[in-house]
Order: C-alpha cells, then sequence, then structure tokens
C-alpha cells in the first residue's frame, strides 16, 4: 500500500496537459511575428519600435556558452513565439466568460481563480502560455491604490510607468536571453505600490506553459515607489513533454527610497523523466534595483524543478544604505542540471548584502553554484557575507561552487564560506531507529540542512515548498 | 607577432636539434603564434590580461636570446645565510652548477635530454616555452636519497637584457623515498623582461618536495611560473610564494594528486605596493582516494596594487575521503588597492570534507587602537598587525632553517 502512494509521487502531478484550442503566431523568430505579437496586443507604436531594436541585436548576438551545463543547440526558428487558447482573441471581461477548461486546469494545480473559494488572501495573476488569463482581488488593491494586472494590460493603462522603468534594469543591451526576450515578450506581471503603501497581501504570479514547441517569454515588472513594501510570489509548473522546451523570462524589480520589495520563488518546472529526457530549459533573467536610499530587495528561490536551470537572480545596490538579499535552495535530481547563484553589485555608501546558498544534488545530476560580490572603489563601509553549503547524495553526481570576489575599497569588508559533505550514516541512523524509513529521513535532514532558507518564504509557501524537497529527492537514497 | 616567427626561426637555425625535437618546437610555435599572449576572455586569466600587460610594460618584445656569454655572475647575488647547493641562471642561461655538499651520483642534473612528452597543454605560454627553451634540463634525486643542504636556482638577470623574452624549462624527477628542498630566488637587475619559467615534477612513492619560491626584491618584470606537479601514492608537496618584489607576476601550480595518501600544501603572501599585480593560481585535482590538500593565501596590499587569487579544488567521483581546504584572506590597507578571488570547488564525490573561505577587508581600527593605547605610535601599530597577519602563513612551512631565512629575507624578526 505505502509503495503505491510513493510510486504516485514519484510522477510529476502537475505533469498533464489541457486540450485547448490554441490561437498561435507563426512559427519561427522575424520581425513580421514582433509585429504580429505587437500587433495582436494592441501595442503603441514606441513598444513595437523597442521590440524591433532589441531584435536587431539578437540577430548579432551569441548565446553565452560559458556555464557548466552544456545543452543541444535551440533552434529558434522552430519555436511559436506567441500562443494562447482561442477563446482570448477577445479577452473575457470577467471570470464568467473564462473558458471553463481553464478554470478547471489552474484548480488542478490548486490556484483557484475564484476568490470566493480562496481561503487566503493572496492575490494571482494567472498565466497560461503567452497571455494573462486572470488577475484575482483586483479591487481590494486598487482600494489602495496599487496596481497589480498583466503586463499587456498595464501597457494599455499606465504607459507611463511602462515607458519610465521598462528595460531601466534589463536594458535591450543585455545578454542574449534577455535580449531575445525583449524583442518578444508576450506577457507577464505589472505591480505598481504607490508612495507608503504597504501592501496588505501577497502578490503572486502563477505561470503555466501547456502549448507544445513553445517558448515562454514573460516580462515582469515590478516597482515599489518611496517607502512601500510588497511581497511577491511566483510559481510555475509545464506538462510533461518528451521534447525540451525554452523559458527565458525578464524580470525587473526597481525599489525607490525606503522600499522593499521580497521576491519569492517556487519553481517546479517539469524536468524530464528518469533518464534526462524533456523538460524545460529555464534560462531566466532577474534582476533588482535598490536605486533609492534604503531601499531592499530580497530574493528567495526554490529550485526543484527544469532540467535546466540557469539563472542568476541579482540586485544593483545603487542607493546608499541599500540591501540585497538572496536566499537559495536548489535541488536536482536524476539528469536534471543546475547553474544558479546571484551577483551582488554594491555602487552605493553603506550598502549590505547576503547570500544564502544551499545546493543538494542526486542522482546524476550536476549543481553549479556561480555568484559575483563587486565592491566597487566608491561604494565604503559596504559589506557581504555569503556561504554556500552543498549536500551530495551519491557518486555519480556533483556539486561545484564558483565564487567570483572583487573588493575595490579598502573600507569595505567581504566573507565568504563554503562547505561541501554528505549526509552522514549517523545521522540516517537516529533518525531510522525512531521510526522513519531512510525516504523521511533524508527529508527531514535536507529540511533541516535548508532551513536558514525555507524560513523566509511566505507561510503558504513554506508548507508547499518543505514538501517538495522530499518529493524532487524521492529515490535518490537506497 | 611577427617578430616571433622570425626571431624564432632564427633561434632554431641556430640550435642543433634532432628531427623530431624541431617537430615539438615548430608544432608548439605553431600553437602559440595562433593564441598569442592569453587576454582577459580566457577565463584563466580573467583577472589578469597578460597581453594588455606586456604591451604596457614593455611594448615590442623580443624573443631571439642568442648564445650570449655575458654570464658573469655579481658577487652580491649570493646567499650567504645558509649551506646550499647552486644553480644559477644568468639570463635564463646556466651559468653554474654546484652540488659539491651532496653525495656523489645521488643527485644528477643533466642537461639538453631529448625528454619529449607529446601530452597536449591548453596553454599558450607553455607552448611559448616549449617552443623557445634552447635546453631542457632534469634533475634527478635517486631512490633513498634525503637532499643534505637545500638547493637554491637563482634567477639572474643582468642590466644588459630589456625587452627580452626568457624562457627556462626544467623536470624534476623525485624517485622513491627521496626528498628535495628547493629555493627559488629572484634577483633581477635587467628590467622590462618577459620571463617564462616552467618546472614539471614528477614524484615517487614516499618522496617529498618542498619548494620556496622568492620573489622579494624590487624590479619591473613581468613574471610567470608554471609548476606542474604529479605525485604518486604517500608523497607530499609543500609550495610557498613570497609574492613581491616584480612589477607583474603570475603564478600558477597544479597538483595531479594521483596516489593514495599523497597530500599537496600551497601557501602564499602577497606583499605589495606601487601598481603591482601579482596572481596565483592553484589547481588541486584529487584523483584517487584518501588524498589531501590545504591552501592558504594572504594578501597586504598598498599604494594601486592588486592581488589575484585564483584556487580550484577538484574531486573525481573515485576520490572518496578527500579533505580538501582553501584559505584566502587580504587586508586592504589604502582606497587604491583591489582583491580579487575565485576559489572552486568542483566535486563529483560525496563522502568528501571540502572547504573554502575568503574574507578581505581593511585594517580593524579596534585592534590599532588597542595597540597605541598601550604606547605604540600608528605606523608601529599598523606594522605589528600586518606582520602578524603575515607571519601565519611563514609558519606554515615546516623546514626551520629555511623558515628562518625567508624571515630573514622579508625583514621579519625571529620573535614573530
Amino acid at each position: 500500500m505505502r509503495e503505491k502512494e510513493l510510486e504516485k509521487l514519484k510522477d510529476y502531478k502537475y505533469g498533464f496537459s489541457t486540450d485547448i484550442e490554441n490561437f498561435k503566431a507563426p512559427k519561427g523568430l522575424n520581425e513580421d511575428v514582433i509585429k504580429f505579437i505587437s500587433n495582436v496586443k494592441k501595442e503603441p507604436k514606441w513598444l513595437l519600435d523597442w521590440r524591433l531594436k532589441a531584435y536587431n541585436r539578437v540577430k548579432v548576438l551569441k548565446e553565452p556558452n560559458w556555464q557548466k551545463p552544456k545543452y543541444p543547440k535551440i533552434n529558434y526558428q522552430d519555436l511559436y513565439y506567441y500562443s494562447a487558447p482561442k477563446s482570448f482573441k477577445e479577452k473575457p471581461k470577467s471570470l464568467d466568460e473564462l473558458d471553463p477548461k481553464l478554470i478547471e486546469t489552474y484548480n488542478k494545480l490548486g490556484i483557484p481563480l475564484n476568490e470566493q473559494k480562496r481561503l487566503n488572501g493572496i492575490a494571482v495573476d494567472a498565466v497560461f502560455d503567452s497571455v494573462s488569463v486572470a488577475t484575482t482581488f483586483k479591487d481590494t488593491l486598487t482600494e489602495k491604490g496599487i496596481i497589480f494586472c498583466s503586463i499587456s494590460e498595464a501597457i494599455q493603462k499606465h504607459p507611463d510607468l511602462v515607458k519610465k522603468y521598462l528595460g531601466s534594469v534589463i536594458p535591450i543591451t543585455d545578454h542574449y536571453f534577455a535580449t531575445l526576450n525583449s524583442a518578444v515578450f508576450t506577457d507577464g506581471s505589472f505591480v505598481y505600490i504607490p508612495p507608503g503603501v504597504r501592501c496588505p497581501m501577497e502578490l503572486s504570479t502563477y505561470f503555466r506553459i501547456n502549448a507544445s514547441d513553445t517558448g515562454q517569454f514573460e516580462r515582469t515588472l515590478i516597482i515599489a515607489d518611496k517607502g512601500s513594501y510588497v511581497s511577491y510570489l511566483e510559481g510555475c509548473t509545464a506538462p510533461m513533454r518528451d521534447e525540451n522546451q525554452l523559458h527565458a523570462a525578464n524580470v525587473e524589480l526597481i525599489a525607490l527610497d525606503d522600499a522593499e520589495i521580497k521576491y519569492s520563488t517556487v519553481q517546479n518546472w517539469y524536468p524530464g523523466d528518469k533518464d534526462g529526457k524533456g523538460g524545460i530549459y529555464n534560462f531566466v533573467t532577474k534582476r533588482g534595483l535598490c536605486k533609492g536610499k534604503n531601499s531592499k530587495i530580497s530574493w528567495t528561490q526554490v529550485e526543484t524543478g527544469s532540467a535546466i536551470t540557469w539563472k542568476y537572480p541579482s540586485c544593483i545596490l545603487q542607493g546608499d544604505n541599500s540591501v540585497g538579499e538572496f536566499y537559495s535552495i536548489a535541488i536536482t535530481n536524476n539528469h536534471q542540471k543546475a547553474d544558479t547563484g546571484t551577483k551582488m553589485i554594491h555602487l552605493g555608501k553603506n550598502t549590505k548584502s547576503k547570500i544564502i546558498s544551499k545546493g543538494i544534488s542526486a542522482g546524476f545530476s550536476d549543481m553549479t553554484y556561480r555568484g559575483l560580490v563587486d565592491i566597487s572603489p566608491k561604494s565604503s563601509n559596504s559589506s557581504n557575507y555569503t556561504q554556500c553549503d552543498s549536500l551530495l547524495m551519491g557518486n555519480k553526481c556533483g556539486a561545484h561552487t564558483i565564487p567570483y570576489i572583487k573588493n575595490k575599497n579598502a573600507n569595505s569588508n567581504i566573507a565568504h564560506e563554503a562547505t561541501t559533505s554528505k549526509i552522514s550514516d549517523e545521522q540516517l541512523h537516529y533518525c531510522q531507529q525512531r521510526g522513519l524509513n531512510s525516504e523521511e529521513a533524508v527529508s527531514l535532514i535536507v529540511n533541516g540542512f535548508c532551513k536558514e532558507v525555507l524560513q523566509q518564504l511566505p507561510m503558504e509557501f513554506a508548507v508547499e515548498a518543505q514538501k517538495l524537497v522530499g518529493i524532487s529527492l524521492e529515490g535518490s537514497v537506497g | 607577432m611577427q617578430n616571433f616567427k622570425t626571431d624564432f626561426e632564427k633561434t632554431l637555425k641556430e640550435s642543433n636539434l634532432s628531427e623530431k625535437e624541431i617537430a615539438f618546437k615548430n608544432i608548439n610555435a605553431k600553437e602559440f603564434s595562433k593564441q598569442g599572449f592569453p587576454n582577459r576572455k580566457d577565463e584563466d586569466w580573467k583577472f589578469s590580461d597578460i597581453n594588455q600587460i606586456i604591451k604596457k610594460e614593455i611594448g615590442e618584445l623580443k624573443f631571439y636570446t642568442g648564445q650570449s656569454k655575458e654570464t658573469e655572475i655579481d658577487k652580491d647575488v649570493l646567499l650567504s645565510e645558509i649551506k646550499h647547493n647552486k644553480l644559477i641562471f644568468v639570463n635564463g642561461q646556466l651559468a653554474r652548477t654546484d652540488f659539491s655538499s651532496e653525495e656523489k651520483n645521488k643527485i644528477q642534473f643533466l642537461d639538453n635530454i631529448n625528454d619529449i612528452e607529446e601530452q597536449s597543454v591548453e596553454n599558450s605560454l607553455i607552448n611559448l616555452n616549449n617552443a623557445l627553451a634552447n635546453k631542457s634540463y632534469k634533475l634527478l634525486v635517486k631512490k633513498n636519497y634525503q637532499i643534505k643542504n637545500p638547493l637554491i636556482i637563482y634567477h639572474v638577470s643582468n642590466n644588459k637584457v630589456t625587452s627580452q623574452n626568457i624562457n627556462l624549462k626544467i623536470n624534476f624527477e623525485l624517485e622513491e623515498n627521496s626528498s628535495l628542498k628547493l629555493i627559488d630566488l629572484v634577483k633581477d637587475k635587467g628590467n622590462k623582461n618577459f620571463i617564462n619559467i616552467f618546472y614539471n615534477f614528477s614524484l615517487e612513492k614516499n618522496s617529498v618536495l618542498k619548494n620556496y619560491k622568492i620573489d622579494q626584491f624590487e624590479n619591473y618584470n613581468i613574471r610567470y611560473m608554471f609548476n606542474n606537479i604529479k605525485q604518486s601514492s604517500n608523497s607530499v608537496s609543500e609550495t610557498f610564494y613570497l609574492s613581491k618584489g616584480s612589477t607583474f607576476s603570475k603564478n600558477e601550480i597544479t597538483c595531479d594528486l594521483k596516489g593514495e595518501y599523497s597530500s599537496a600544501f600551497v601557501n602564499g603572501i602577497f606583499s605589495l605596493n606601487k601598481d603591482k599585480h601579482h596572481e596565483i593560481k592553484a589547481k588541486i585535482n584529487h584523483l584517487v582516494e584518501n588524498t589531501k590538500s590545504y591552501q592558504l593565501v594572504k594578501s597586504v596590499l598598498e599604494n594601486k596594487s592588486r592581488s589575484v587569487y585564483q584556487g580550484k579544488i577538484y574531486v573525481d567521483s573515485k576520490a572518496q575521503k578527500t579533505d580538501g581546504y582553501q584559505l584566502s584572506k587580504a587586508i586592504l590597507v589604502d582606497e587604491t588597492t583591489e582583491f580579487n578571488a575565485k576559489p572552486e570547488l568542483e566535486i563529483y564525490a560525496d563522502d568528501v570534507k571540502c572547504s573554502h573561505g575568503s574574507a578581505s577587508g581593511s585594517l580593524d581600527e579596534n585592534s590599532i587602537f588597542y595597540l597605541m593605547s598601550r604606547g605604540l605610535s600608528y605606523k608601529e601599530a599598523r606594522e605589528l598587525l600586518i606582520n602578524g597577519f603575515l607571519v601565519e602563513v611563514i609558519n606554515q612551512i615546516t623546514d626551520e632553517p629555511i623558515k628562518k631565512l625567508i624571515k630573514n629575507l622579508y625583514g621579519l624578526k625571529n620573535e614573530y
């Protein structure tokens, strides 16, 4: 009985796909497709020009190749850059008009879009393939002056804000994937918190890739105005498919004076099967700018999915006294690969940053922490503390640590620590002696190992993440 | 690179080499012309763009040395504090050998050996060395022989050479149960040269190598030293760097721990000022079970200087029970200095104990205040703290007379 239950859990439970008629742009990457996307979304001319400018740069840029996990060449002409449920040709005005199949999909994922059904007060923006399907709790937020909507809607309704901040942290002159995103991004979330407002609930986006042969390129833009606070969550899943799918999102955060942004991710894209077939390539660019004085940006991520995870949520600490934090758990099993970490770029005076990274690799997987701490000559009295620990299970997997440390300021301190170890037999023995089976014991020990990071997550997420940590490692200890 | 081609052909014409050797040199020369000097686009040279540095400090480099007769040795070059064996290289040419204090035939120094390793290297500076080093030397320590006095290799250049590329290559072989104490002492009077030294060490069972590289005296040369060490079971290698005098210096070391219970120790001091830019790059490959490595590098940086430490511990999936440790610390004395570090771990085995740490910052104000409140001047307090910081590395040296010698050379009193 017990074994059967375990067998069920082992499967990726979000691996179903929704049978829904899609409305797609023609395959391939060219100017017409970009014009098509811009046209469907009824975008103003400046944005189309911006996209085309980015596209012209994509043409001359080369994909970076310094990362540890190598992947087969992606044929960018064989992808759909826009895919939306057919019923979305005209955007439904309310939930009642929404295709019931979509509502059902999100219910299955545990994200009810119907506000009454929700027990916890989390406002959700649900993104399905290339479009945002629904945003909940809009009224409550509008009362406070908070703007939380899809980026397409923001382009229509708040063009000034979008124009001012879009691309200000990740410019179109950035690396290949970020620039590609700028050219073809389809949807994503937009958040604006007005001065002095503390956002009363967690904001959340749920990303779902459904269609096959589709790349998902969403763009998230969060602006916290002076003295405001927001906590933002991001979750993601995809169906089980044999081919690899590309997910290249851009996330830009801007914190003005005294503002604080907390960004949490639980990433559970389909990781591929036991032999490493299929799965998502998660090549995401996330960057936060602490623009104002005393601002703070904090990234928390739990990375359990994706065939290849390749991302570095970063903080640019421009304002004096600003703070950047990065908490990460990355788990790789079977043939998964991850090359993740952060960049802390200290520009302002008295800036502080903290990096806690926990990597766990099992099976045949490969896990790399790669990070940069750069304290510039003008950034006096700054400090950084970095701790990255790795846990290895078995000798078929790898754990690597590649920190880059640059200190150009004599009044600043950088401390870095890293360890690599395994779960000791004593620990396992102790737990098993008290009646836990080996898998439960491993799950318990790993959760303990990750505790510092799990604590940073909002309550509901923390519970989910804890379960996820256990499930991801199932079958890794024999 | 035009310079290199003509100079290489000239060198080749004058030398008396076998066909095999010529072929070997040609391959390496071709590879070097293709790659050129490494620049910041190479990950290994990310923090020290030697291509730019040579351009800026030297300009046009001459690769042709010729057989100069100018190998006179100034008296003030030799060390008198310690009894030792000598190998003296003047401008890259062997000027004197002296093993008189050792037993006969236990240590052999051979030149012109036709020992060509066919292995290809991905390092254009080694290619350059292979192509131009006019002789390939070999030092052999016979089975069961422990060297009595240290061997000092003097690297001397006189003021007649400038803008010159000097290459030197020595292979060392330590047979079973043997030991070698080796000091590399840099004494330059020539300026603005690019000196490229390549050592290959092969350590058989139970052998012990202690290598101390001392670049203490002020000079304006660009220096690259590469130690390639292969270790069999139970062997020990200890490498120490005192990195201070040259304008630019990069010391690279690769240790392959191929036998069980072998261990490698790499320790280094950077004590830099006046625009100097030094780097240590260490790579320790743990390839079998039960091996150990330890790295400790400390920097004190003043006046626009910068130091770089790139350390890597690689643990193969077979190498269970590995013990690897890395620590790098830096004191940035003033605003104009820079410390860069890249301490890497690459691990494929699960039952290992590997860790690294890196810390950098300013001198501790509280400690200075404490010392000053006890009557020291600011200068004295600062000196005491810096010396105390650095002496920890010198104290790792396991050979007492050499430890004393190095403290002396560095100008530390014995009470530290």
